[in-house]
């Protein structure tokens, strides 16, 4: 992966995977703490500690279709290489919360990528499921949030061409959608 | 601002609901888009975007997109299929931008196969 909004893409999937109906994005970039945060949190059917355990290791899918699992790993060691942090804390029933964080400046840390075509291929992959995004840089903030799309479109899906180009728009200009 | 972006969102929904009424509920084709890991990994995510824009650009009707996990082939990814009106699926292999809206225009709402990026059952293409 080349771009941290692929991992979030990818990571987002196993959410989706696990019966998410809420997923919450959070992206913090700290300029002077040079830190960048992000946190992917759902709550799906989540993992008992074994399975956290095993899900860190590139080896380790519940998936029937190949043998290895490769997302969880790949986000890490993407971390891991800009001087960061990555955590993975999850409890049945309750949900999973993924937390990954790099050095800002460090040569290896990937760029952001394309945040809005990541959202909008999760939207249109799953239009029931809801999507908090905020994106934290500094004093200026970004959100981001299905359910307030929601409420005007009513009967009408979010993963409808016009509203996806709305939703692409808005998250590439990061315009906030006051309610 | 935020007023007129709720105002916009509000005039989008009434052109999708007009739209949405006219519309064959079944679509006359479905692309399905292949986003596993490696799907992603390899440009998948891409490829969805510039599927979308075609549609949304050019006012396409009744295509379906939707997606998919890993298909097991992922040196092929990114991978979509097609499935146009009561024809056998087709599986398209090692996509980009440009060739799925190719793949769009030609196969899903003309009903021609694209031979070139299609993947032939039965020949090397499947190792
Ligand atoms: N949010 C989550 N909720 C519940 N289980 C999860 C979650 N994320 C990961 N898992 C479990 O951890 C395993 C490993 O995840 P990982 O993303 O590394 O690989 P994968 O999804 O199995 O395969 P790949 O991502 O390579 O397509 C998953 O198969 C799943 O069992
Ligand atoms: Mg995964």
């Amino acid at each position: 992966m080349k771009e941290i909004a692929l991992h979030i893409q990818d990571i987002a999937e196993n959410s989706v995977r696990a019966g998410a109906g809420l997923l919450v994005i959070e992206i913090r970039e700290e300029t002077r703490a040079d830190l960048v945060t992000v946190v992917i949190e759902d709550d799906g059917h989540g993992m008992d500690d074994d399975t956290v355990r095993k899900a860190l290791n590139p080896f380790f899918t519940t998936k029937t279709v190949r043998r290895i699992g490769m997302g969880l790993s790949m986000f890490k060691q993407a971390a891991l290489q800009a001087d960061g942090r990555f955590d993975v804390d999850s409890a049945p029933g309750r949900g999973t919360r993924v937390e990954a964080s790099f050095r800002l400046t460090h040569m290896d840390r990937q760029p952001l990528g394309n945040m809005a075509a990541t959202i909008v291929a999760l939207l249109m992959s799953n239009p029931d499921m809801d999507i908090l995004y905020r994106h934290v840089r500094d004093e200026d903030v970004f959100v981001f949030d299905t359910r307030v799309i929601r409420q005007t479109l009513e009967d009408v899906p979010i993963s409808e061409p016009g509203v996806l180009q709305f939703v692409r728009e808005l998250i590439s200009a990061r315009q906030n959608l006051d309610e | 601002m935020g007023k007129m972006t709720i105002e916009e969102l509000r005039k989008i929904r009434a052109q999708a609901k007009k739209t949405i009424n006219l519309r064959d509920a079944k679509g006359k084709a479905r692309i399905t888009v292949h986003m596993g890991t490696c799907g992603i990994a390899s440009g998948a995510r891409e490829v969805m975007d510039a599927l979308l824009k075609a549609i949304e650009d050019q006012g396409i009707q009744d295509i379906l997109v939707t997606t998919s996990g890993c298909a097991g082939l992922c040196s092929h990814e990114p991978m979509a299929t097609v499935e146009y009106q009561n024809s056998p699926p087709v599986k398209y292999v090692d996509l980009d931008a440009e060739k799925i809206v190719e793949v769009l225009l030609k196969h899903a709402v003309n009903g021609e196969i694209v031979k070139e990026y299609a993947l032939a059952i039965g020949s090397e293409k499947m190792n």
